[in-house]
């Protein structure tokens, strides 16, 4: 028998604390994988947010920061000036990054930090109860806008990786999707580049990952997917929004 | 023949993605409860399983820990 796919190593045996269907997951499993591949695993720092994901360093066996709200930017910059040789990247959510932390995310990269960002987008704030976010789609609802978001009173979702493009520091922008096998392979060689734009000293590199939340959507995990196809996808498209030589 | 694909029925929280995604639908939610209280899900036709890993890709819990596939006989 050959073997097609074998879990990564470094994906300790602690079972995740996600809810059933939640993509976290699989953005741990791509990192831990391409971790792996590119022989990083030894150099590694991860810095987790606030969020779900707050306990992320007990799935994934490397070294590992916690940040403030918000700060994991900024804690990432710090950590990889002052060990240069240390592979960084930083793990956040919408609310995290795209709310409380968008000062320390767009400074970071438009002073062109050598930092990888990998940003989880499920529409809303999954650990506190399902609150919108500044990415909750027009006519969502949510605990805190229970009639579906409306422009005049909420203002409109966020797309933070053609906000981060138009900057000059950034090496390499991308969004993909975590709804099916097809998107998640994408998911891999985008992360997989903008991986390589900080193994290559290029600059600031940031995946989106549109990602569900069965339980806050109040959805079956299959549906949760569907409707990522149906009705995100669609306003946050996939796509390379900066892409620098080299990164290949 | 050997299981195609394993899985840790232990992690498996009953999500059924991968029961969804499954081209030749070989996978089903089990009958079975694991220690979390799920049904796992389970691979019951391993003779049709083409062993393509979209199960593998999709699950969200690392459940499904293997994907192998059989070596081609030689005539």
């Amino acid at each position: 028998m050959k073997l097609i796919y074998k879990k990564p190593d470094t994906i300790t045996k602690r079972d995740t604390t996600y809810c059933p269907g939640c993509p976290h997951g699989i953005a741990h499993r791509l990192i831990a994988e391409l971790l792996e591949e590119m022989d990083l695993v030894k150099k590694t720092v991860i810095v987790w947010p606030v969020g779900c994901s707050v306990f992320g360093y007990y799935f994934i066996a490397t070294d590992a920061v916690e940040a403030a709200h918000g700060r994991a930017c900024a804690m990432a910059t710090g950590i990889k000036r002052t060990h240069p040789e240390s592979f960084v990247i930083s793990y956040q959510g919408d609310g995290d990054l795209a709310s409380i932390g968008i000062a320390e995310a767009v400074h970071a990269a438009a002073r062109g930090e050598r930092i990888t960002v990998v940003y989880i987008n499920n529409g809303n704030y999954g650990m506190t109860g399902g609150q919108m976010a500044p990415t909750t789609l027009i006519g969502q609802i949510t605990t805190t806008t229970p009639y579906g978001r409306k422009p005049e009173l909420n203002g409109f979702p966020m797309h933070v990786p053609e906000m981060l493009a138009a900057l000059d520091g950034p090496a390499y922008i991308a969004r993909a999707a975590l709804d099916s096998p097809q998107h998640i392979i994408q998911a891999k060689k985008f992360l997989r580049k903008a991986f390589n734009a900080q193994k290559n000293n290029l600059g600031f590199s940031l995946v989106e990952m549109i990602s569900a939340c069965p339980t806050n959507w109040k959805m079956t995990p299959v549906e949760a997917m569907e409707r990522i196809r149906k009705e995100v996808l669609p306003v946050f498209p996939i796509g390379e929004f900066k892409v620098a030589k080299g990164v290949e | 023949m050997e299981k195609k694909v394993i899985i840790n029925e232990e992690r498996c929280k009953s999500c059924g993605l991968c029961v969804s995604v499954c081209p030749k639908h070989v996978l089903r939610i089990s009958d079975r409860i694991n220690s979390k209280g799920y049904h796992p899900a389970e691979l019951f036709d391993n003779e049709n399983c083409i062993s393509c890993g979209f199960c593998y890709l999709i699950c969200p819990d690392m459940a499904i820990e293997e994907v192998r596939r059989p070596e081609p006989v030689k005539k």
